[in-house]
């Protein structure tokens, strides 16, 4: 059998089966990403202020074009999945909602020929349990990795087919879209989630699915996941097939998330104070053991901000130091130099503060 | 003849020898007929494609070691057309972006999208879905990697990805949250002593223990490159003697001597002799952030204690400034220069 040849047959086959057990997939194959999201918008957790706004236009049918912005996993593609639902039912759905993102093709070229051709097709027949308002909706997810010029191209097109759609674009840093762009939306920022409602939520999802958590294990799972549910969930989910109905506890969240132990931070921090010989061999045992320098960075900063023996001068000249360092892993430079350095330079900064 | 590393190659996950934990675990992910996306991680010669390899078997079977080697056309929105060849199973495909040069994005997208669209037929095996493994993954452009995040999702049913990788830090953030990060450690010295041990006695030679210890710690706790060291020296002499000097590769000895050079003098005229040496490991294509490293670490722990951390700074600097720069004899170069700098006003100072 060839690897790719075989398409044609298999999709037929894969049709016939599928029509067999009446489309029903695989249950375990689903991530617990899809399966959880929110069925309508009053299920949306935290974000009130948006699921009101939204609420209300869902009363009057109006709508105008709309853009979410906020850090990655705080349900900003929910949110108007959910909308969507809310207005046109889970059958009418399909016909009346494009959604494309950066998977996608996604030129100025494609986005005009898929939007005219979307935009073109009258609007099919409505549920009657719902209120669906007489326009469609585009969503453009990760708006901000579309280029400028495909940005620019979009104006036009918003405007001229703002009878029949309403554009919903979605991103992470609102910065990014051109100003243009962003005057034409209703714009709505979606804050990180606070820990305890992140919780309760990842602890309903394990319930539902039977995975028994240790005390601090969801705990560990949020903090380490910082604010952004999808992680949080996606962790869980690995979590769960790995341990095999055996209990959750927080280290092994914590090997999971790709944490470094406190413990070899600690170590690093300690080794400041000793000569460079120390440093050196630090550095060796970390590069050996696999942990990836970006992340030794990121938290042996949070160790130094809260760090007592540090004056405020050490701490400020250390941070410049990581941001260098930073960069230049950012550059592709080698982790080993690059750690090792920071390593020798902030040990000379703390030695110098306690002398 | 093949060479040692592969033919005693582990092939199952109960024949690994070191990180036990980490074979349990993926024994239990591999047996639970499913399997999230998975980022495997570790540096070189820890045996991360030596463990994905048996994960594939202890799904699919011994099938998945019949390998085959296709070839398919991939075109360029600009109409170009690339010609990648990938290996593949039955029920997996390898690919390495570095194949596919800039449109690393183009070949991910349409592969995985052909990989998710056929589904496998329902043979013996009952897994539902296949496997496309991207080997040096941190090489894959961020375009590349935004293209898979969407994709990774959707196509989640009937197929899964591993990503093989020398560290996250270069694979975005979307990517890893979607993905069970594998971290493979190095083996302890210990740990490579002992796999050397087996293979000598599946090849039926004895090794003495010193001499095996000081293998491993050439190596660097780099098992791959600690056989392939086993099998150089045992070409060269054999029976063993147990103060055999160990054979670094060539250009690793011929580097340290540029370090030693520099430290010997530090005139215009010994730049230029140095010079000649820096093209001279260049033209045999080694890279040129390995050359720097070498050099730097080697430096590093020769000098003086009060300038090590002007030297490392200076070698982080330069070795900087080559992965952003163009040519990389001009850095190297600096750097040298900037060593025998900073070495000479520290000797006179202390005088």
């Amino acid at each position: 059998m060839d690897f790719f040849r075989s398409g044609k047959a298999t999709e037929q086959a894969v049709a016939k089966s599928r029509a067999g057990d009446g489309g029903k997939r695989d249950e375990r194959a689903v991530p617990w990403v899809e399966k959880y999201r929110p069925k309508n918008i009053d299920d949306v957790t935290a974000q009130e202020e948006v699921v009101q706004v939204l609420r209300k236009s869902l009363e009057t049918k109006n709508l105008p074009h709309l853009l979410f912005y906020g850090p990655p996993g705080t349900g900003k593609t929910s949110t108007i999945l959910a909308l969507a639902r809310d207005m046109y039912g889970p059958e009418a759905i399909r016909a009346r909602v494009l959604e494309l993102n950066a998977s996608d093709e996604r030129g100025i070229g494609v986005v005009r020929e898929k939007v005219k051709n979307f935009a073109r097709v009258a609007v099919g027949q409505a549920d009657p349990g719902y209120s669906s308002p007489p326009y469609k909706i585009v969503i453009l997810d990760e708006a901000d990795s579309m280029t400028t010029d495909a940005q620019s191209a979009l104006r036009r097109i918003m405007e001229k087919y703002s009878h029949v759609t309403r554009f919903c674009l979605v991103c992470n840093y609102v910065s990014r879209i051109i100003e243009p762009l962003a005057s034409r939306c209703a714009k709505f920022r979606f804050k990180s989630l606070p820990r305890d409602l992140a919780v309760t939520r990842v602890n309903h999802v394990a319930q539902a699915e039977g995975v028994a958590c240790r005390d601090g294990a969801v705990q560990a799972l949020v903090d380490y996941s910082e604010g952004d549910l999808r992680r949080a969930m996606m962790s869980l989910q690995s979590a769960s097939r790995m341990v095999q109905g055996a209990a959750l506890d927080a280290d092994m969240v914590a090997e999971l998330a790709g944490v470094i132990p406190p413990g070899v931070i600690q170590g690093l921090r300690a080794a400041w104070a000793a000569d460079a010989h120390s440093s050196q061999e630090a550095v060796d045992a970390l590069v050996y053991a696999g942990y990836p320098a970006s992340r030794v960075l990121a938290q042996l900063h949070d160790l130094v901000v809260s760090d007592q023996q540090l004056g405020s001068l050490q701490k400020a000249k250390i941070a410049m130091l990581m941001a260098s360092v930073d960069k230049a892993l950012c550059d592709g430079a080698d982790e080993k130099l690059q750690l090792l350095n920071l390593m020798l330079q902030a040990s000379r900064i703390a030695q110098a503060a306690s002398a | 003849m093949a060479l040692w590393v592969e033919k005693h190659r582990p092939a199952t996950l109960d024949k690994l020898s070191f990180h036990q934990g980490l074979s349990e675990h993926l024994k239990k992910l591999a047996g639970s007929g499913d399997l999230p996306h998975l980022l495997v991680y570790g540096p070189a010669g820890a045996g991360k494609r030596t463990r994905i390899a048996a994960v594939l078997r202890e799904i699919y079977g011994p099938g998945a070691e019949k390998l085959r080697v296709s070839q398919r056309v991939f075109e360029t929105p600009s109409r170009r057309k690339l010609e990648i060849s990938f290996i593949s199973s039955n029920y997996h495909i390898e690919v390495n972006p570095s194949d596919a040069g800039i449109y690393d994005r183009v070949v991910i997208q349409d592969l995985i999208k052909e990989v998710a669209q056929t589904q496998q037929v329902a043979t013996t095996s009952a897994r539902k879905f296949k496997i496309v493994v991207v080997h040096e993954a941190d090489a894959l452009s961020r375009d590349a990697q935004h293209a898979l995040r969407r994709t990774m999702e959707k196509y989640m049913t009937n197929m899964r990805v591993i990503l093989c990788s020398t560290s996250t830090g270069k694979i975005i953030s979307p990517v890893q949250s979607r993905c069970l990060l594998v971290r493979v450690a190095a083996p302890t010295v210990d740990e490579v002593v002992d796999v050397m041990g087996q293979v000598a006695k599946k090849e039926g030679i004895t090794i003495p223990p010193p001499l095996a210890r000081q293998l491993a710690e050439g190596s660097k706790r780099n098992l791959h490159r600690a056989l392939l060291m086993l099998e150089a020296a045992y070409v060269q002499q054999y029976p063993f003697a147990e103060t055999q000097p160990v054979v670094l590769p060539e250009w690793e000895a011929y580097t340290k001597d540029i370090a030693a050079a520099a430290l010997g003098s530090q005139t215009p005229a010994r730049l230029m002799e140095i010079r000649k040496q820096l093209y001279e490991v260049l033209a045999h294509c080694i890279p040129p952030s390995m050359v720097l490293k070498v050099i730097a670490l080697h430096l590093i722990s020769e000098v003086d204690e009060a300038l090590r951390p002007e030297v490392a700074r200076q070698a982080a600097f330069y070795e900087h400034r080559l992965q952003i720069g163009q040519k990389a004899i001009v850095h190297l170069e600096a750097f040298i220069a900037k060593f025998m700098s900073i070495y000479k006003r520290h000797a006179m100072a202390t005088d």
